[in-house]
């Protein structure tokens, strides 16, 4: 019995493990793709995802997007 | 320590020694390049684990209880405190460019040993300490872009400095990309086609994330990406239908389409090309480098090239010049890199939750980057070095002809045939591979090979070979959008001192006038390498590595002085030295390079050789050239020299106490994450 418990708990801390790194690469790849600023900037303006809302982050972004250098 | 962790520490430190003693001492048989990715990651271990916390921990003493600018001036906007794994992934996807791709393909000349040494040592001692510092320095400034800090810390002039030399490496760097892709895609209507889809793609990416789905860039990216794999199976039937002949360019009219598409980018809407095309090269960046990764460990390739090559004396032909300097300043991204100060002192630092975590982001992002250059090298080194010789080699370095070239090159001990580089082109779906300078074909050839073994076979060796050249131009297309823009805006900011309405970055005249005169300056150099005989390369790839070498020399200098300043100078050997042997490559490269009595070395000596042989077509306009390297190359010593004088200065002063040391640095306000970082 005891070694059927371990191994639910080894099972379940792989899976909590997994799931873990699976939302932080979510997360990661949500801020590499700008989506977490897009998020912050809804928070911000209390807006909602919309067309108008996008092109006034797009707006807000143009100006340091522009200037960020990509590494050679 | 524990005596356990110890014992772990020393099996490390062994095995590590194992495999580099086995990669410097073995000759004759071809080994395996697991001994490479072994000595590789023993090392990082080895340096994260022990150099980087020396250095966190005695010379900058990180503090986990002093508020991050993230945390101070939190806004929502640029100043957002974020987890720490995923500021390391948006920190390694800003500073992996192509750079470590070509780098280490080119100095594969020499063998692997040298290239991959550097790599190692470049990047544990020099490269990750650089990002490390000026990532912390930033960090401990608000978010301070280098420029600032070396005005600050340094000098006005040290800020003049910094000004010109990113102004240059822009230029040179723009220059060198842009002539990788021509020669990757001359006369390849397959891979003209894939790339040239590329655009429409990015622009319908545009308009799907302001139109359709705003916002949605994950998915955006992965539809791009879909698009793109269509275009390079279309790009196959292109290549076998009537329409070849279409994309069949020169490189001249490549190089003409290239500077066209830069001015377009330039004064477009970020939104509609630059955006869109940073995340799709982003996606396939990422992606990428896993599978490459991945692909090494399951087919465990063997390297064909020996550990040295005949051409450490200097007589190589993909690029001239000694083993030193010249292996030194064509390996940079992989090694050490000064453009990725302009990242540790760009987004990155806003970042940053709390101080300790730049040791990881700086210090283990270049870990990462180094990685990737080690991936490329062997890339190249499982070609056959007969082939990598005549892809690699200018038609003016091994004869104009497959023949000829075939013959210089089994002559070297590195025996091809003529056949043999037919049915190679013929199975990656390329009419020829001769002169393919430039490292990318080398590269997709060495990645073709390694995915193709794992997954596919020789049938499917052209779709591998296609993705692979799609997978850097995308990158290259990528860093010549947002380089022509960068630079755009700084000439508009340092016009904009002249006379005020060229500063203004949304005036349209100025926009054209700017962009302009910043595609002219890289169209120039990269005209001139399109026409070369040498292959272009051989004359630009070190005056990129110069440039490159010497940013990093300004970040070094400005990360000694603030060291300096701090009451560290006894710890100041850890970036003063790196900056020393930059410092030594950067002078002896640029000297070679402009005095050396090889004319294939020596710009000058190569100017006058071409004076006094018989008359060539366009002889005026080819010694025009090589003076103006040749003084382009001055001016670079000049820079380098006059920022180590402005900075040796300030430390005599600090050290000798004639100056009171103190930086500039923000006040110390404690953390209210105090719990969190307890």
């Amino acid at each position: 019995m005891k070694q059927s418990g371990d191994r639910v708990i080894a099972r379940d801390r792989v899976i909590g493990r997994g799931t873990a790194f699976c939302e932080l690469l979510g997360a990661a790849l949500r801020e590499i793709f700008d989506e977490s600023a897009y998020h912050r900037f809804l928070q911000r303006t209390h807006d909602v995802p919309t067309k108008k809302s996008y092109r006034a982050f797009l707006r807000e972004h143009e100006a340091s997007d522009a200037r960020k250098p990509r590494c050679c | 320590m524990q005596v356990g962790k110890a014992l772990v520490w020393i099996g490390v430190a062994g095995l590590g020694a194992l495999a580099l003693a086995t990669l410097a001492l073995h000759r004759g048989e071809h080994i395996s390049a697991m001994w490479l990715v072994v000595a590789a990651l023993c090392s990082y271990a080895l340096g994260y684990r022990f150099y980087s916390r020396f250095v966190a921990a005695r010379v900058l003493t990180l503090d986990a209880m002093r508020a991050t600018p993230a945390e101070r001036l939190e806004n929502g906007r640029d100043f957002v405190r974020t987890n720490k794994w995923v500021v390391f992934g948006h920190h390694f996807a800003a500073i992996a460019g192509p750079g470590p791709l070509v780098g280490p393909v080119l100095a594969a000349q020499f063998g692997y040993l040298p290239g991959t040494l550097w790599i190692l040592v470049g990047a544990i001692f020099g490269g990750c300490v650089q990002d490390f510092v000026i990532l912390l320095f930033s960090v401990r400034r608000d978010g301070k872009s280098l420029g600032q800090m070396a005005r600050d810390e340094v000098s006005k002039t040290a800020g003049t400095v910094a000004f010109v030399s990113v102004l240059s490496i822009l230029v040179i760097l723009l220059a060198v990309v842009a002539l990788i892709i021509v020669n990757a895609l001359k006369d390849s209507p397959w891979g003209a086609f894939t790339i040239g889809m590329t655009i429409p793609i990015a622009l319908l990416m545009g308009i799907y994330l302001r139109y359709l789905r705003p916002g949605r860039v994950l998915e955006a990216s992965v539809l791009g990406f879909l698009f793109v794999l269509l275009a390079i199976f279309g790009g196959q039937w292109v290549a076998h239908s009537s329409h070849a002949a279409a994309f069949t360019l020169s490189g001249t009219a490549l190089a003409a389409l290239i500077i066209v598409y830069g001015f377009a980018a330039s004064a477009l809407p970020v939104w509609l090309l630059l955006a869109p095309r940073d995340y799709l090269s982003t996606f396939v960046k990422l992606g990428t480098i896993a599978i490459l990764a991945l692909g090494i460990v399951l087919v465990r390739p063997t390297l064909q090239l020996p550990a040295l090559t005949r051409f450490i004396d200097g007589s190589g032909p993909v690029f001239a010049g000694n083993l030193f300097p010249f292996a030194f300043i064509t390996i940079a991204c992989g090694a050490i890199s000064g453009f990725h100060s302009l990242i540790s002192s760009g987004t990155t630092p806003k970042m940053i939750a709390r101080e300790p975590q730049t040791r990881m982001v700086g210090y283990g992002a270049m870990m990462a980057e180094s990685f990737v250059g080690i991936m490329a090298m062997i890339a190249a080194c499982t070609l056959q070095p007969g082939t990598y010789f005549a892809v690699n080699s200018g038609a003016g370095m091994v004869g104009g002809t497959p023949q000829a070239a075939v013959a210089a090159i089994t002559h070297w001990g590195f025996p091809v045939t003529a056949d043999q580089m037919v049915t190679l082109a013929h199975n990656v779906g390329e009419k020829t591979l001769f002169f393919r300078t430039g490292g990318a074909p080398a590269f997709a050839l060495g990645m073709a090979k390694i995915f193709s073994d794992s997954l596919g076979g020789t049938a499917v060796m052209a779709i591998w070979y296609h993705f692979a050249i799609m997978f850097e131009a995308l990158f290259i297309l990528t860093v010549l959008d947002a380089g022509t823009r960068v630079a755009r805006f700084m000439l508009q900011d340092a016009l904009g001192h002249l006379w005020k309405p060229l500063g203004r970055t949304s005036w349209y005249p100025s926009i054209i006038v700017t962009s302009a005169l910043v595609v002219a300056a890289w169209g120039y150099f990269l005209w001139q390498g399109v026409r070369d005989p040498l292959g272009g390369i051989n004359s630009l790839w070190p005056i990129f590595g110069i440039c490159n070498q010497l940013l990093a020399a300004v970040a070094l200098c400005v990360a000694t002085t603030i060291i300096v300043k701090m009451g560290r100078a006894r710890y100041m050997w850890i970036t003063l030295a790196p900056l020393c042997w930059l410092v030594a490559v950067t002078f002896s490269a640029a000297w070679h390079k402009i005095f050396d009595p090889n004319p294939l070395i020596g710009l000058l000596s190569h100017a006058r050789q071409l004076v006094a042989g018989p008359p060539v077509a366009d002889l005026a306009r080819r010694v025009f050239n090589d003076r103006l390297c040749a003084v382009f190359c001055g001016l670079l010593l000049v820079l380098v020299g006059v920022i180590v004088i402005e900075s040796a200065a300030q430390w005599i002063k600090v050290i000798s106490g004639h100056e009171q040391a103190s930086t500039q640095e923000s006040p110390f306000v404690p953390t209210a994450y105090a719990e969190e970082a307890l």
